[in-house]
């Protein structure tokens, strides 16, 4: 018994529980005992391994996502076509991870930009005070009370080449892609921006900001080194809520025939010509409508959890 | 508070005229112009043709003297015509508004009325498995793609049921009355609702479950006020104010819904009418739908303002 006790590793054991544990700590044990956040970042992981999965299917099945057989359109789900194939033959499977693809990424990068946005302007006006911070705060209130949606589609079918972009760059997918990242960032920053703001003003009162500025650090020390790094969890929790807002932003913009272009999947696309067969192949719009779905939903579970886990009033679960 | 409404007035005339700047340089830039549509109409026109019509109808002019132009015509009440109707934009607005309005309002009463309920039966079984039944289906609600649901409740209830139609406004040909209108308005009315209604549950449970820790609460309670006293007369009104702030503020939003419904469901509101005129290269139509969207955003916001002060009276307006 007491060998065990004085055992180097039991010891060892014993100073870690012992030890004091960090804010992050705290927040990932919390995190890990709320079941629906739990849920909802395994079906993500899982979503993400399907969608990474795409090229293998491919192989392993034999199939292209881009192939069209028109002599088997509508085909039942077969071995060879493991949901069948839509309108054109495609196989709906491989064109099912392909999508998860986009609807990921673009929710990802979307959010990422947002972030960024949102953190410079939400710095900047915590920063400055005065006249900066009333002018950004009042365009940020604006841009949250516009109608959004309209003038999205505003955005997304303007035409690059007026703006000077080449034709070769505005029929690229990777123009396609980045014109709905482009977008998003536009309107998704706010949320990141006020929060940022917020902590912004309330860091700017510590005694250790005070004494940086005593010394003559400059805005750019002072912001990244005493400010920005205890910003992180307010940016870590606004963008976890915005990545599902994110992702239904662009599935509705491909759904109007807006967003990601044909021939590359994207579930919201993949509803848009889905819509006229519904009587026909209502499947074709579950399986995309159904995805979309369940990511969104498993996003905004991780993300309340994330939010709970981060709010030091929240009861311990 | 009149000189507060006056100076939000102001404001959100300022905010106004620069979305119609904006707005108007946004529609430049979309794919063609109305001259190419005209030429491509028509193929005896000449590169002199063109070049005069462009001088006739100002659009060699630069961009700043194109937009004057325009205002001024605009304060006139002068919008241009809609290419794609033939009519002046107003004629075609003005009805699209009002079926807009239809639409959007019966959602709001329902969504509204909805939210409430649920949210407060969640704060006060806070916990229970009626909280958490509630609460996942407020996530469901809000995690739904908007034109998924339509497309479902659509082969639901047309293609499978065949209960409600699938799309339009009214029986061609049928009686027109109130109850044939009625049936094309429960399948975009009910997605309007589930789409919003869960964003508002759960923002109405947590408002009620952080007003009934309030002080004040207690000593209702300790005074021995009934439990639906508590509720309705003490609780409900503080939790409500946030909530009705959040409701005026999310009319953007709500409009942005009516258009992918609308768009759905074949209904020719505001929503569809911009989604048509901004895809159909119809400039006058686009601009004014989207200015007029504005506005009513605007105004909506600006009762949210009013109603915020009207319902804590600890809130001064200056």
């Amino acid at each position: 018994m007491t060998e065990r006790v004085t055992s180097p590793v039991a010891m060892a054991a014993a100073a870690v529980a012992d030890r004091p544990q960090s804010v992050w700590q705290l927040r990932w044990r919390r995190l890990l005992h709320n079941r629906a956040a739990m849920a909802g970042g395994v079906v993500l992981i899982l979503l993400a391994l399907f969608a990474a999965g795409a090229p293998v299917y491919e192989r392993v099945m034999g199939v292209d996502v881009n192939d069209t057989d028109l002599l088997r359109r509508f085909a039942p789900p077969s071995p060879q076509h493991l949901l069948g194939t839509d309108e054109a033959g495609r196989d709906v499977m491989a064109r099912l991870m392909y999508g998860g693809r986009i609807s990921l990424l673009v929710g990802l990068m979307g959010a990422v930009s947002a972030a960024i946005v949102g953190t410079l302007i939400g710095l900047i006006a915590g920063y400055y005070r005065g006249r900066t911070e009333a002018v950004l705060m009042r365009v940020t209130d604006g841009v949250i009370s516009l109608p959004i949606l309209p003038l999205l589609i505003v955005f997304a079918a303007i035409d690059l080449q007026k703006l000077g972009f080449s034709q070769e760059f505005v029929r690229s997918s990777a123009a396609n892609f980045y014109r709905i990242v482009f977008i998003i960032a536009l309107v998704e920053w706010t949320t990141v921006a006020r929060l940022v703001r917020a902590s912004t003003l309330s860091l700017m009162t510590r005694e250790y900001v005070l004494a940086a500025r005593t010394q003559g650090a400059r805005a750019r020390h002072i912001l990244g080194v005493h400010v920005l790094p205890n910003t992180a969890s307010p940016i870590i929790v606004a963008l976890s809520l915005a990545v599902g807002q994110i992702i239904l932003l662009e599935s509705t913009l491909s759904f109007l025939g807006l967003g990601i272009q044909p021939p590359t999947p994207s579930w919201g696309n993949m509803l848009n010509n889905a819509q006229e067969l519904i009587s026909r192949a209502p499947e074709l719009a579950f399986y995309p409508g159904f995805l979309i779905f369940i990511t969104v939903i498993a996003v905004n579970f991780l993300g309340d959890g994330l939010q709970d886990a981060f709010d030091p009033r929240a009861e311990s679960h | 508070m009149l000189r507060f409404i006056a100076s939000r007035l102001l404001q959100s005339a300022m905010v106004l005229l620069a979305m119609s700047f904006i707005i108007y340089g946004l529609i430049g830039l979309m794919p063609g112009d109305p001259i190419d549509i005209m030429v491509n109409s028509n193929p005896g026109y000449t590169a002199q043709d063109v070049a005069r019509l462009r001088a006739q109808y100002g659009l060699d002019q630069p961009l700043l003297t194109r937009y004057w132009n325009w205002l001024q015509a605009a304060l006139t009440l002068d919008f241009g015509y809609s290419r794609t109707y033939s009519q002046p934009v107003l004629v075609v607005l003005v009805p699209a508004l009002i079926q807009t309005g239809k639409l959007v309002g019966l959602a709001f009463v329902v969504f509204t009325v909805l939210a409430l309920t649920l949210g407060i039966a969640a704060a006060l079984a806070k916990g229970s498995v009626l909280d958490r039944l509630i609460n996942l289906l407020a996530f469901a609600g809000i995690s739904i793609p908007v034109f998924f649901l339509a497309l479902m409740l659509i082969y639901l209830f047309a293609v499978r049921l065949g209960w409600l139609p699938a799309s339009g406004m009214f029986t061609i040909g049928g009686s027109g009355g109130v109850v044939d209108t009625a049936k094309y308005l429960v399948l975009p009315v009910l997605t309007l609702t589930a789409a919003f209604a869960g964003r508002f549950t759960r923002f109405t449970r947590a408002s009620m479950v952080e007003v009934m820790r309030m002080d004040y609460i207690r000593t209702a309670r300790a005074k021995g006020a009934g439990k639906l006293r508590v509720v309705f007369k003490h609780a409900l009104r503080n939790a409500l104010i946030p909530v009705v702030t959040v409701l005026a503020l999310s009319f953007g939003a709500l409009l942005g819904g009516a258009l992918i419904t609308e768009t759905m469901f074949a209904q020719r509101g505001m929503g569809k009418l911009i989604y048509d005129a901004i895809m159909g290269n119809d400039f006058n139509l686009a601009l004014m739908g989207l200015l007029f969207a504005t506005t009513a955003t605007l105004v909506s916001n600006l009762v949210a303002d009013i109603a915020y002060a009207w319902l804590d009276p600890r809130i001064k307006l200056s």
